[in-house]
């Protein structure tokens, strides 16, 4: 049970984004997209699920993406968006269904399990539009999440593609959603996501994937991706790792309850 | 993980029971509408005394069977199919657009409409005779179809960028492309000779007064057709309000829904012009007032749409008899002066919500 992406490429207008990019992650496993602003994380990721158009080929479970019909691939993964605008006022139950309903079964029961997940649980009720961003972004991966509730299934491993999944969250909700994110894993699904945060990435990704200027930079366990000299590199900014500073106040997630 | 139980009472934010009892309270209203609709008119032709007569087992008197099976029935039927078309196209197009605003009387698809109508009822009586034959009551309501649906393709894709529909863009390329078909429809109604001319004034002011059966039979199947098989598309447009990309990963053929949605509104908008003219804004009062209710969910939006728009134009019908009795007040303007302040006000109330 693997995704794998075989020298994909993607070009947006004439601009090629990403460049003969080749990885591999495992269901079972939490793995992380990293790198600068403007690296081609987003986009790699649009071309991983299917979103865009892409040279190379790309497999889910030894199946060819472009293959694969839209509601196959639906109950294969699920798509957790950056942006998470919504045109109607639906209430957080009736977005959690929206994604329900691509499984083509009944199984309104999930949806106050979903929220639980997300640590929503009294919210099916409210209205979407007047959510916080960080609730908003919650409510979406409930959606996602109900979408493929079980990590695996007959035909094998499911997915989650998470494209920044806590970039608006408070730090307990960060971990909430890793955790979340890394059960998922653990249980034996996929999970591909596109991060920031470098501390939460060394502590919940089992793989890390380093991009920088459309290319892989790097790829593999996060003791061998995350040293001083590749990340300073593709940062563009002296980093050391491990480093304590001598003064002043910093908070680890590493070391939260 | 949390236990899932496997059957569970109502859940919060679950509104499809709300939705499902809004469906039989508007059924119910429909059908009481259409009853009294039919006995209502200027002629002392009285419903009861018709029924009653029924029931007696006579004969309906000769004035009486006229004016309700010949003109008040194909008036009340054309009232339910237009009121009902319009509404449905309103909700779709709202849910392809993802704006409570989009209207095919305000982003110029009634105009497309119009033009194709007005070209036909001028132009048409130019075609050769075998021609013009085989369209018979068809060549306008087709006619007005291709109008609606060249300008709706256009207007979809001048608005759309990269997969996201601008508001602002599509409400102003509306109002340029209505410019540019009225325009048109000036030009072409400059040819037209007194019959002609008369025919269009008539039919310009929206009104279901022509009404009659050749018109009902040509017309009404088609907005029939749209109006049934529209909430096949609500699975797609609910999807299709977290945005097309999300749309398409939850296992919908986002294509296939906008093009379908494209052609339900066309087909429904384009018969809806051909057979009353210009009736507005019932496409945006109708699903709003929906939406206030039961919510937005495609699945019962449409469907009720369908059935409010149909008691609606009902009643704007038969305020239009009523109101300047015994001459008749133009429905258009009857639903132009509930829905405009009532657009304005939708406007007002949005106006930080709303990305224009």
């Amino acid at each position: 049970m693997t995704l794998a992406a075989q020298d994909v490429s993607v070009s947006i207008g004439r601009k090629p984004i990403v460049q003969d990019v080749s990885l591999t992650a495992e269901a079972g496993e939490f793995t992380a997209i990293v790198g600068p602003n403007g690296s081609g994380k987003t986009t790699l990721m649009r071309a991983l699920t299917g979103e865009l158009a892409h040279r190379g080929r790309i497999t889910l479970n030894d199946q060819d993406i472009t293959a694969l019909a839209p509601e196959a691939l639906a109950r294969r993964r699920g798509v957790l968006p950056q942006a998470a605008a919504l045109s109607f006022p639906f209430t957080v139950a009736e977005v959690v269904r929206i994604g329900l309903e691509a499984r083509g079964e009944r199984a309104d029961a999930l949806i106050p399990a979903a929220l639980a997940a997300v640590d929503l649980p009294d919210f099916s009720g409210r209205l979407y539009q007047q959510l916080s961003g960080g609730e908003q972004q919650r409510v979406q991966l409930a959606r996602v999440l109900a979408q493929v509730w079980n990590p695996v299934d007959e035909q094998g491993a499911r997915w989650l593609f998470l494209d920044e999944p806590v970039s608006s969250l408070d730090i307990a909700h960060q971990l909430t959603v890793m955790r979340l994110a890394a059960d998922y894993a653990r249980r034996g699904g996929g999970v591909i996501a596109v991060m920031h945060d470098l501390n939460l990435t060394a502590l919940f990704a089992q793989k890390v994937i380093l991009l920088g200027r459309g290319e892989v930079l790097s790829q593999g366990t996060p003791a061998e991706v995350m040293t001083d000299a590749t990340l300073s590199n593709a940062y563009g900014c002296d980093l050391r790792v491990n480093k304590v500073p001598t003064e002043g106040i910093w908070i680890l997630p590493q070391v939260a309850a | 993980m949390v236990a899932v139980s496997p059957e569970i009472s109502r859940i919060a934010g679950d509104r499809s029971h709300r939705a499902r009892l809004t469906s039989w309270i508007l059924v119910v209203a429909l059908l009481v509408t259409a009853i009294m609709s039919l006995g209502w008119g200027a002629s002392g032709t009285s419903l009861t005394r018709a029924i009653s007569d029924l029931l007696a087992g006579r004969e309906l008197a000769v004035q009486d069977r006229v004016v309700l099976l010949d003109i008040r029935l194909p008036r009340v039927l054309m009232g339910v199919c237009v009121g009902a078309a319009l509404a449905v196209s309103g909700a779709l197009m709202q849910g392809l657009f993802r704006n409570p605003l989009a209207d095919p009387g305000i982003v110029g698809v009634s105009s497309g409409a119009s033009l194709g109508a007005i070209l036909a009822i001028v132009l048409g009586t130019a075609l050769p005779a075998a021609i013009a034959g085989i369209f018979g009551w068809y060549l306008v309501p087709v006619a007005a179809f291709i109008g609606s649906w060249v300008t709706t393709m256009t207007l979809y894709r001048v608005a759309t960028r990269k997969g996201r529909t601008s508001v602002a863009t599509m409400l102003l390329a509306g109002i340029a492309l209505g410019a540019i078909l009225s325009a048109i429809a000036g030009l072409v109604i400059l040819r037209a000779n007194d019959s002609q001319l008369r025919d269009l004034t008539f039919w310009g002011l929206g009104s279901l007064a022509g009404a009659n059966w050749p018109k009902l039979m040509a017309a009404g199947p088609i907005m029939l057709l749209a109006v049934v098989t529209s909430p096949a598309l609500a699975r797609g447009l609910n999807a299709l309000a977290l945005g097309e990309a999300a749309a398409g990963h939850v296992g919908i053929r986002v294509q296939r829904v906008k093009n379908r949605a494209i052609l339900t509104v066309a087909a429904a908008t384009g018969a809806a012009v051909a057979v009353s003219g210009g009736i507005g804004f019932v496409g945006i009062v109708v699903p709003h007032l929906l939406r206030l209710a039961s919510g937005p969910d495609h699945r019962w939006l449409l469907v009720n749409s369908g059935l409010l728009g149909a008691t609606m134009l009902l009643w704007a019908d038969m305020a239009s008899r009523t109101l300047i009795a015994p001459a008749e007040l133009p429905i258009g303007i009857v639903t132009a002066m509930i829905g405009g302040p009532f657009f304005l006000w939708i406007l007002l109330r949005n106006r930080g919500v709303l990305d224009l």
